[in-house]
């Protein structure tokens, strides 16, 4: 051989995006940077639909510039690139999977903030991927793996978190550029310097190589309810000291939280009432030993019976749209300063059904019959835009939330009631056969959510898993199908897994065992 | 307007010889074409060339003072057919266009300019949409060289390369009377480079001289006898003089190695990943210093025999790197060295993959596997690490947990509702066969909405859905933008439909731009423009072509009343194709547009309102209805404090422009009471503070009755 091969290389970076982050803007500093040293840099990026919120990387090579022109590469090669910067965490596992990341070179700097992906966000249930996955990932694969939310900090400063990440870039080190260089090189672009700066700042010395604790279990104590008339709020303590003294150390959270909730939805005796059902649940659970299973029984029922009991009906949403703290907290979320006038306009859409829900009980049943009470009724459905902070507006939710003190008398009531009762008596009934199948069948309640059409598929889904729990009532494994039958309903809205989940189990229960 | 503002690099465009050009690869090439006294470009929008279009349309002043026309050409069409300004006078012509999908578009012109030849040289730059990132089929412009005889240029991916081959092309082009295509690839068009410029020419033949002194030379025209003559003269002829030509100029380059029996021949795309490969297997450096002699093709079509033998002669064996199939350059190197009894084994698809992009891994394996396939000790390659090898375990979880990212809608985006308004549709009149076209619209086959069957290219969205043209059964529905309207569809769409006497519904987009493009103004686009003449409408070019039942929507946020013009149009028992027009602009140039004026202002102490959605968070019930009609980005989920949730709510986060999409999708869908709006008022006037403060006195003291009497949860934390 003639002359030996250079050993110099150059310092490969990788940035991992999502389109409309600002990877551009990271690239663009990046090469400003490097150019304001004298170094030698390539940047490419192949933008095209990405920039449309798709994932995208910019790569680039830099090298001190000397006597010879060097020869860049347009892309990252694996086990090769020296700096991979992820704009959102998941990314940091794209750069992985992409074999970006190698252990003997590569520093992984990743915002631990996520941004939903479609899949994620449209699961019916809870859909968002585990995010563990990618700090056990990152932890073996990268030399260094450095991480903060990087959204925040930016946000914090009123940038955009393209400024956080040059600032994260530059506090690694793993570029030899002094920060002055990096701040000149934001200075150099010449737009929002000073927000960007600030964002720079805060995000230097802001990098952590520790692993992602879940957050300690730290959790705050629950809050006691407010306001009311001094015999309500005597009745409420004398609640909390009942639950406090009947129910196991374990349930207390829990317990607090649902007797807040019905409470807050009604009055405290519907919060006695919820005690009551829920001393009966309690004694079952202990005859049946619960103690050895820490009481999952009741702490199940404590959870959706709460939920069951405030349910979602006119008055609550009319309730809840016109408190004080809800306006405040609306100001809150826009930032509105003290002098700015915020107003709120609410999208509603009430069917002749969710009217029909505020006739008294003995009225309303079978009103599908009664053609000139729907119609009459239709005249006060369909879309309407309400002004919550206007005076009609906000006094029509008023009114409709006063409806409260009858709320016992009315249709929409007994319908709630007789469906929790009947889900009650179906787990206190399944208990003393299976305890764990009771439990499952405590936390299907789960699956009843939304309004309207929503509401009712949810409903529909509900009575079809338990239509599939009888099939397997008996069985040594019956409480494990419960719970499959229950994770598939929340796959999709569809009801496909649901549906290929019953098949499974018809498939060995037989055709015989077939519900209508 | 185009999304971007081009005005610093159109500054670049100015300097003069002995400076330095620093920029993207694409915006190198405009400098060139001015150095090289290009008198008229035109071409069509796309990446990766939009920006080469979107600097030349800001750069009128300059282009004036050189006496250069710019054409922002209806479709690519359209600007190959400019080049016949080249076939009769002496001017130099470019025109560019993504590809191949342009090139398609384009080959109709194409093939009668170079059967009759150029005196000017011709140049075609296309912006080759290959591999990652790509948006469209994967195909090769190299066939297309091929089948109208087009010599190809591909060189090496440096700033000063690709400036040579400009200056390279209008040469070969003029010396071999033959167009040239100048061939670069999507990383080589947005790579950030430098070069030492040169001054900018003026034509010598100018464009008004043309006009003045008009020439016609029938034997270049395609017409028989002369059709046939011209086929004769290009093996006869062009072809020996491209050869001379690229051969005396040493337009392909030769890098010695000191390993003289092995070879590498590669496109010259290709040189840098071929270093970047050959560096990381020990045999070649950062300067590009190689072991193995390289025979690098910035000239891909024609290949020179006599270079190909000179390389492959007393090699043991050589390796062809030639991305995408077919291989034609493989087959035509073969073809070289069996008519010339050379018989050094060729190597080429059978270690480097055979179809899909050269990335540098590809090519450090398939480099690995040639070398290792010589079985010689003394070349054996370096021990590459190609990433971290993780436990499966951990890959598996990780590959679980990454989820899939495709491009969408943007937060804000008009056409979002109405995909939400044809979901809501079809679920009323049920489902149907939905064609779609080219542009943003087409995210609306991806999750959430899964809308829509084919896409059959661009403006023929229409024209795709005319196979299910009978009377029988449900009527169809066909998509296209206004983008693909003025590109085509307005006649093999529209106009093809009402010949046919078609009876199917046609929804045009309409969002003021070719918004997937780039922003770029189109003929209905709503901006004046001072170069360009725009405002015209769609909906008189649609009735002007003989459409009756023709409905506009001008808030196509309206999700009902979008919902409610696409049923009427599918149920109406009006026979004829019914034509809905779908027009919001695009949110994204809108918001480029609006919202400095909005801040300016603000702070000049004007009123201004502005708005953003919420969710109620203890109203939403986290089953996600709602982003599953619409994807917004800006709308997604939060997890509560609440112990008694299992579920994640909706939330609406910063990002949010208030389009109102995702109240009205509430509303329309009949889903939830979750969804606020709420107004910020800056600036207040004595009014506003007034009225508010009359509002303000009565609810607060209601609501302070209210709480006096019953008990409730204090208030939560504000969504973060």
């Amino acid at each position: 051989m003639s002359d030996p091969l250079s050993q110099d290389r150059p310092i490969c970076v990788a940035v991992l995006a999502i389109g409309g982050q600002g990877g551009g803007v990271v690239s663009n500093w990046l090469v400003a940077l490097a150019e304001s040293r004298g170094w030698v840099v390539q940047a490419t990026s192949v933008p095209g639909v990405a920039q449309r919120t798709g994932a995208t990387v910019y790569y680039l090579e830099m090298i001190e510039a000397g006597g010879q022109a060097p020869v860049l590469a347009l892309m990252p090669t694996p086990g090769d690139v020296d700096l991979v910067v992820a704009a959102e965490w998941m990314e940091a596992g794209r750069a992985i999977q992409r074999g970006l990341v190698s252990p003997d070179r590569t520093t992984l700097i990743a915002s631990t903030h996520r941004s939903l992906a479609v899949a994620e966000k449209s699961r019916p249930g809870d859909g968002i991927n585990d995010p563990q996955a990618v700090e056990v990932a990152a932890a073996l694969a990268a030399k260094r793996f450095l991480k903060a939310d990087l959204a925040q900090v930016a946000a914090a400063n009123g940038s955009v978190i393209s400024a956080s990440l040059f600032g994260a870039i530059a506090g690694s080190g793993a570029l030899p550029f002094p920060r002055a260089a990096y701040e000149d090189a934001i200075r150099s672009g010449g737009v929002g310097v000073e927000a960007s700066l600030r964002a720079f700042d805060a995000a230097f010395n802001c990098l952590t190589e520790d692993g992602q604790e879940e957050v300690a279990a730290n959790p705050k104590p629950l809050p006691l309810l407010e306001g009311g008339s001094t015999d309500e709020r005597t009745r409420y303590q004398a609640l909390t000291e009942r639950a406090e003294r009947t129910f196991p150390e374990a349930l207390q959270e829990t317990l607090r939280a649902g007797l807040n909730r019905v409470i807050d939805f009604q009055d405290s005796a519907y919060g006695e009432e919820y005690l009551d059902r829920l001393d009966e649940i309690l004694d079952l659970d202990k005859r049946l030993d619960g103690a050895q299973r820490d009481y999952n029984l009741t702490a199940a029922v404590a959870k959706y019976l709460a939920t069951a009991m405030s349910y979602q009906d006119v008055i609550r949403v009319a309730d809840l749209k016109s408190r004080g703290s809800r306006f405040s907290r609306v100001r809150d979320d826009i930032s509105a300063a003290d002098e700015q006038i915020v107003t709120i306009t609410e999208f509603m859409h009430p069917r002749v059904e969710e009217l029909a829900g505020l006739f008294p009980a003995f009225f309303g049943r079978n009103f599908e019959d009664k053609k000139l009470v729907r119609l009459l009724l239709s005249l006060f459905t369909g879309s309407k835009r309400v002004r919550s902070d206007s005076l009609r507006g906000f006094l029509s939710l008023y009114v409709l939330s006063a409806l409260r003190r009858w709320r016992r008398k009315l249709l929409r009531h007994e319908i709630e009631m007789e469906h929790t009762r009947r889900w009650l008596a179906n787990v206190t009934r399944s208990a003393g056969d299976d305890y764990d199948l009771a439990v499952e069948i405590a936390r299907c309640r789960r699956l009843i959510k939304g309004y309207s059409d929503t509401h009712e598929r949810s409903i529909s889904k509900f009575d079809k898993v338990m239509q599939g729990i009888e099939l397997v009532r008996g069985r040594s494994d019956a409480a494990d199908w419960a719970r499959r039958l229950h994770e598939a309903a929340l796959q999709d809205t569809e009801g496909t897994a649901l549906a290929g989940a019953l098949d499974t189990i018809r498939s060995f229960t037989g055709p015989e065992s077939e519900v209508a | 307007m185009a999304e971007r503002s081009f005005v610093q690099e159109v500054q670049a465009l100015r300097l003069g010889a002995g400076e330095t050009f620093r920029g993207e690869g694409i915006l190198a090439v405009t400098k060139a074409l001015l150095e090289a006294g290009v008198g008229y470009v035109g071409g069509y929008q796309g990446a990766p060339i939009s920006h080469l279009m979107d600097v030349l349309s800001d750069a009128k002043e300059i282009l004036d003072e050189l006496g250069v026309h710019f054409e922002a050409s209806a479709s690519e069409a359209a600007a190959a057919a400019m080049l016949s300004t080249s076939m009769h006078y002496p001017i130099r012509g470019a025109a560019t266009w993504k590809s191949t999908v342009g090139t398609n578009v384009a080959s109709d012109a194409l093939a009668n300019l170079s059967s009759g030849g150029v005196t000017g040289g011709a140049l075609i730059i296309v912006g080759e949409d290959y591999g990652e990132g790509s948006s469209i089929m994967q195909e090769r412009s190299h066939a297309f060289a091929m089948k109208s005889q087009i010599w190809l240029l591909d060189p090496r991916p440096n700033a000063e390369s690709i400036v040579k081959a400009v200056r390279d092309g209008f040469e070969l082009s003029e010396a071999s009377n033959t167009p040239v295509m100048l061939e670069l690839r999507i990383r080589a068009c947005h790579v950030h480079g430098s070069f030492q410029t040169r001054d900018n020419v003026r034509p010598e033949f100018t464009l008004e001289q043309a006009r003045n002194h008009p020439r016609r030379e029938t034997d270049r025209i395609v017409l028989p006898p002369a059709s046939f003559a011209h086929e004769q003269e290009k093996v006869a002829h062009r072809w020996p003089a491209a050869v001379e030509f690229i051969k005396s100029r040493k337009l392909n380059e030769f890098f010695e190695g000191d390993i003289e029996d092995v070879g590498i021949v590669l496109q010259g795309g290709h040189y840098n990943g071929v270093i970047a490969a050959l560096r990381q297997l020990g045999l070649a450096d950062v300067y590009g210093k190689t072991r193995i002699p390289l025979y690098v093709l910035n000239v891909t079509y024609p290949l020179i025999d006599d270079e190909v033998v000179v390389f492959c002669s007393d090699k043991r064996a050589v390796l062809m790197v030639e991305e995408g199939q077919p291989d034609h350059l493989e087959q035509a190197v073969s073809t070289i060295l069996r008519r010339a009894a050379v018989i050094t084994p060729l190597h080429g698809k059978d270690v480097l993959p055979k179809a899909g992009e050269y990335t540098n891994k590809a090519l450090v394996e398939g480099i690995g596997a040639f070398l290792e396939g010589l079985k010689d000790t003394a070349l054996s390659p370096a021990t590459v690490s190609l990433g971290s090898d993780l436990p499966e375990e951990v890959t598996q979880a990780l590959n679980e947990a990454v989820p899939p990212r495709p491009a969408g809608f943007c937060t804000g985006c008009p056409e979002r509702p109405i995909f939400s308004a044809l979901t809501l549709a079809q679920q009323d009149v049920g489902e149907r066969h939905i064609a779609c076209d080219i542009g943003c619209h087409l995210f609306s086959i991806l999750p959430p909405f899964n809308i829509g069957a084919s896409t059959m290219g661009y403006g023929l969205g229409a024209a795709s859905a005319s196979g299910l043209n009978v009377a029988q059964g449900k009527r169809s529905i066909s998509i296209m933008g206004d983008g693909g309207f003025w590109h085509n569809g307005l006649v093999s769409g529209v106009g093809n439909a009402v010949f046919n006497k078609s009876d199917d519904v046609i929804l045009i987009v309409d969002n003021y731009y070719a918004a997937a493009t780039g922003g770029q103004d189109i003929l209905s686009s709503r901006a004046g423009n001072l170069n360009r003449s725009t405002r015209h409408p769609i909906e008189d070019a649609v009735k002007g072509v003989g459409v009756n039942w023709v409905r506009r929507i001008d808030h196509t946020y309206d999700v009902g009343a979008m919902r409610d013009v696409i049923e009427e149009a599918l149920t109406t028992p009006e026979r004829g194709p019914k034509v809905v027009i779908a027009s919001s602009e695009c949110m994204l140039n809108r918001q480029r547009r609006e919202r400095p004026i909005r801040r300016k202002a603000r702070n000049d102490g004007k009123r201004v309102v502005e708005q953003k959605f919420g969710v109620d968070e203890d109203v939403c019930t986290g089953d996600h209805a709602c982003i599953r009609i619409s994807g917004c980005p800006s709308l997604t989920l939060k997890e509560t404090e609440d112990p008694l949730r299992d579920d994640p709510v909706a939330f609406v986060d910063n990002s949010c422009v208030a389009c109102g999409h995702c109240g009205e999708v509430a509303d329309a869908a009949v889903l939830c009471p979750s969804f606020y709006r709420a107004d910020a008022v800056h600036n207040p006037s004595f009014w506003d503070r007034s009225f508010a403060r009359l509002r303000g006195t009565v609810t607060t003291k209601l609501q302070v009755r209210r709480d006096a009497r019953r008990l409730q949860e204090p208030a939560g934390e504000a969504p973060s």
